[in-house]
């Protein structure tokens, strides 16, 4: 079995077990809320960890995707609310927001070649920044446009099914990672994105233009920042300038914990959506058993630290 | 206009190309002709992999002039090379591990589906089927490269420069990890390349191949073009002599009694399938040869002596004493020490200096209060090794990464003297060093052993075996299948032992 395969395997084996356990020691936890419940809190993080999954397996890291998804939930909020554009437009400029800071990313890394650690760590303090500014350190509400809350939280699948009200955002994580699956898998991008973390020089010397492929990686991910940025505005019909920070490493944790090598050239779509699951679910259930959530935090800690080890091993295991 | 063999395809004139602080082309000129074989040799440093670099676009030149097919061209980047025709295959292999073998022959040309930036990846797999059909390889186009063997690596390179309908195809030293039989292979597949017109650029170090396979020979030293000359009427002793610019005398070995003391005993070494049984005993001032085909196991005896691998089982004593070993600090406390054949990976921190490297191992030893080290000895120590070895480095601060392979690996020799180790274990000493370097390390090592040191000599080179060792143990398939006495061994023989699969095969069942 392919290792990063095997991994992925272990994942949702694991994820079985998790439900499996949480279902025994609480009787609500399979209860139909609660499991929306789950749906609703891996869609943020799930959507960001898509983006960085292309990052990852292209080499690179991506540490500024939390705080580049509150930017855009900020510059969202000002299109709609005080720009007064259409919903669907200031959506699309929220997306492109994320994009645009995705692209200067990706020029900094490829262009003048500052390591990425590095690059997305400053843009991680810019974003955070712009956004502290732009909202004058305020939220914003969305409170005269509430067809933006209502098309995130409303049901398409509960019209057609009547009793599975699942909101319209869960389908919105799963439409993404299907997209991102296609595009990994059967685009020249896709092919690229494993060509650079597999052997950049390699690429380079094949003749591929490896700056601007680089440069796209960064930028789908940055989009996909955009996306999560719009989700989470619609859930909270506000955008939270202060909120972000440290959303990066649950969804680097997401990645990881779904075969996805820190050291590029490995991962896959369907392995972050399980590893986005891991991690809401295990928060999902040790809040329903009343662990306290500095607990929480030291559970998905753990998890990503066994997760990396895995990867290590499997590498050593290699002939 | 009929193009027909012996065609110039190439013409290279006057090129000049300088590093920061290094001349490392002066004038060359090269040609090459339609279906030809032309080997391009000289000493590490020559400057032989510049200037093909030059031709593939990896570099660009500072001066001089290039010719395809009798029209000037400048050659810009990789990519221009190959839409040119002209792929180079590197010695470091450029693949993409992660990669199946047909996606790293198409990358950056896949064949695409119904929109412009969706792939085809059944038509990917069946064009590169295809290539390996015209080579008659057997190889899934669908396998990770990770998973293929080096040579098979370099098939899929081949394959990938035919797929450009490449008529100059560079190889860089591409023997160098191969076998026996995988070398009979690639020669084969050379001879196809050239029946179909190609002009091929063979870069090698093993002499004793051009007579085989080459059609004419370029010889570089330092920089600078010397000659070209047909293959069939070069002796390889006249290829040396232009190569290094002196004659160099084969030196009679010493032949002396091997000491009675044992100071290495191996009784019983298992590791997995690499390693069966093995059992031999080791004197001191002893040279012992380690012969037998890549893979036979001779790697995996060494790391496992050495406590870098664990053994399933193993009595091994030293100096007569039974000695547990179970990491590599705790070899070193009991004098044995490590030479990697993979000196850049394993033996050598690159980017730090020679004085650094030299007391690496041993800087417990230089310690003063408070874990301060003693800069005064260890610098004076360092240059007594330089001066003793005769390291050719400008200062002792000089970074290894600059040396030369030679060089370099003499650094690892001072740090395994300076570590008083009295049973040093060489894996293929000389790989990647050149004619004049190699017969430096030769004497080294035939001095260590006069000092009485033991010397446990891996090398997949038989004329090297044969020249230096006392006694001489062959491999195949994780046993010793033979012994022979330095003396009157025969290449012929060490083959013999080294092929022995099916006996080995038969006393496994």
């Amino acid at each position: 079995m392919r290792s990063d395969a095997m991994q992925r395997f272990l994942a949702f084996a694991a994820l079985i077990v998790i439900v499996f356990v949480f279902s025994l020691l609480s009787p609500n936890f399979l209860q139909f809320d609660n499991v929306v419940g789950i749906l609703i809190a891996t869609t943020v993080n799930g959507v960001l960890a898509l983006g960085v999954t292309f990052v990852i397996i292209s080499g690179s890291i991506d540490l500024s995707v939390g705080t580049v998804m509150t930017l855009s939930a900020v510059m969202t909020a000002v299109f709609i609310t005080v720009w007064q554009l259409p919903v669907p437009v200031g959506i699309v400029a929220g997306i492109a927001t994320g994009g645009l800071a995705g692209l200067v990313n990706g020029v900094l890394v490829a262009r003048l070649k500052i390591p990425s650690f590095i690059a997305t760590l400053g843009m991680l303090n810019v974003a955070k920044g712009l956004a502290l500014v732009i909202s004058g350190l305020k939220p914003i509400y969305f409170n005269d446009t509430p067809e933006f809350n209502r098309a995130a939280m409303g049901s398409v699948v509960g019209g057609i099914v009547p009793g599975l009200e699942i909101p319209n955002l869960v389908v919105v994580l799963f439409v993404s990672a299907l997209v991102a699956s296609l595009i990994l898998s059967k685009t020249i991008l896709g092919r690229f994105t494993f060509a650079l973390g597999s052997n950049e020089e390699a690429a380079r010397l094949s003749g591929v233009n490896v700056d601007a492929w680089k440069m796209a990686v960064f930028t789908v991910c940055g989009l996909f920042s955009g996306i999560a940025g719009v989700l989470i505005g619609a859930r909270l019909n506000s955008a939270q300038p202060s909120l972000g920070q440290g959303y990066e490493l649950d969804a680097i944790a997401a990645a990881v914990i779904g075969g996805t090598s820190l050291s590029g050239g490995e991962g896959s779509i369907l392995g972050t959506v399980i590893g986005a699951f891991i991690i809401s679910t295990l928060t999902n259930g040790l809040r329903i058993l009343s662990v306290p959530q500095e607990w929480q935090t030291v559970v998905t800690g753990g998890i990503v630290i066994v997760a990396v080890y895995l990867d290590i091993v499997r590498r050593r295991q290699r002939p | 206009m009929p193009e027909a063999v012996g065609d110039l395809l190439v013409e290279m004139d006057g090129i000049t190309k300088d590093f920061p602080g290094v001349h490392a082309l002066r004038d060359c000129r090269f040609d090459l002709r339609r279906g030809e074989v032309h080997a391009l040799v000289g000493e590490n440093g020559a400057g032989k992999s510049t200037l093909m670099k030059i031709l593939a676009g990896v570099y660009r030149m500072d001066s001089g002039r290039i010719r395809l097919r009798g029209a000037d061209v400048d050659i810009a980047t990789p990519r221009a090379a190959q839409q040119l025709g002209i792929s180079i295959i590197h010695q470091e292999l450029s693949l993409m591990p992660n990669l199946t073998a047909a996606q790293n022959i198409f990358i950056g040309r896949e064949p695409r589906g119904m929109l412009p930036f969706l792939l085809d990846e059944r038509a990917l797999n069946k064009n590169a089927q295809a290539l390996f059909d015209q080579l008659h390889l057997r190889l899934d186009p669908q396998t990770k490269v990770a998973n293929l063997a080096v040579a098979q690596q370099q098939m899929v390179e081949i394959a990938k420069a035919l797929s450009h309908k490449a008529e100059v195809v560079i190889m860089d030293e591409p023997t160098a990890a191969l076998t026996e039989t995988e070398i009979d292979e690639l020669f084969r597949i050379i001879g196809k390349l050239r029946e179909t017109g190609v002009g091929v650029v063979h870069i090698s170090h093993r002499l004793e191949e051009l007579k085989r396979i080459s059609d004419r020979v370029t010889v570089m030293r330092d920089g600078q073009y010397i000659a070209t000359v047909d293959t069939k009427d070069a002796s390889i002793e006249q290829i040396i002599r232009m190569m290094v610019g002196r004659a160099i005398f084969e030196e009679a070995r010493e032949i002396h009694e091997a000491h009675p003391d044992v100071v290495l005993d191996v009784r019983d070494l298992s590791r997995g399938r690499a390693v069966r049984q093995v059992s031999f005993d080791l004197h001191r001032g002893e040279i012992l040869g380690f012969a037998g085909l890549v893979g036979a196991g001779r790697t995996e005896v060494a790391r496992a002596i050495f406590g870098a691998d664990r053994a399933d089982s193993a009595e091994i004593s030293v100096n007569g004493r039974a000695a547990n070993i179970k990491s590599p600090g705790d070899a070193v406390r009991r004098g044995i020490g490590y030479l990697s054949e993979d000196r850049k990976r394993y033996g050598l921190a690159l980017s730090m200096d020679v004085e650094t490297n030299i007391v690496l191992a041993t800087f417990r030893k230089f310690l003063r209060a408070f874990g301060r080290v003693d800069v005064g000895r260890t610098r004076s120590a360092a240059q007594q090794r330089v001066e003793r070895l005769a390291i050719k480095t400008p200062s002792i601060r000089q970074k290894v990464r600059n040396l030369s392979g030679g060089n370099q690996q003499k650094v690892v020799i001072a740090k395994w003297l300076t570590a008083d180790t009295d049973i040093l274990i060489f894996d293929e000493p000389t790989r990647g060093i050149d004619v004049g370097a190699k017969s430096e390390i030769y004497h080294l090592l035939n001095e260590l052993a006069h000092q009485g040191k033991a010397i446990i000599m891996i090398s997949s080179e038989l004329p090297e075996i044969l020249r230096m060792s006392h006694r001489i143990l062959v491999m195949c398939e994780g046993r010793i299948t033979g012994e022979l006495s330095g003396a009157g061994a025969t290449q012929e023989q060490i083959m013999t032992y080294a092929t022995m699969r099916e006996a080995v095969a038969r006393a496994t069942e």
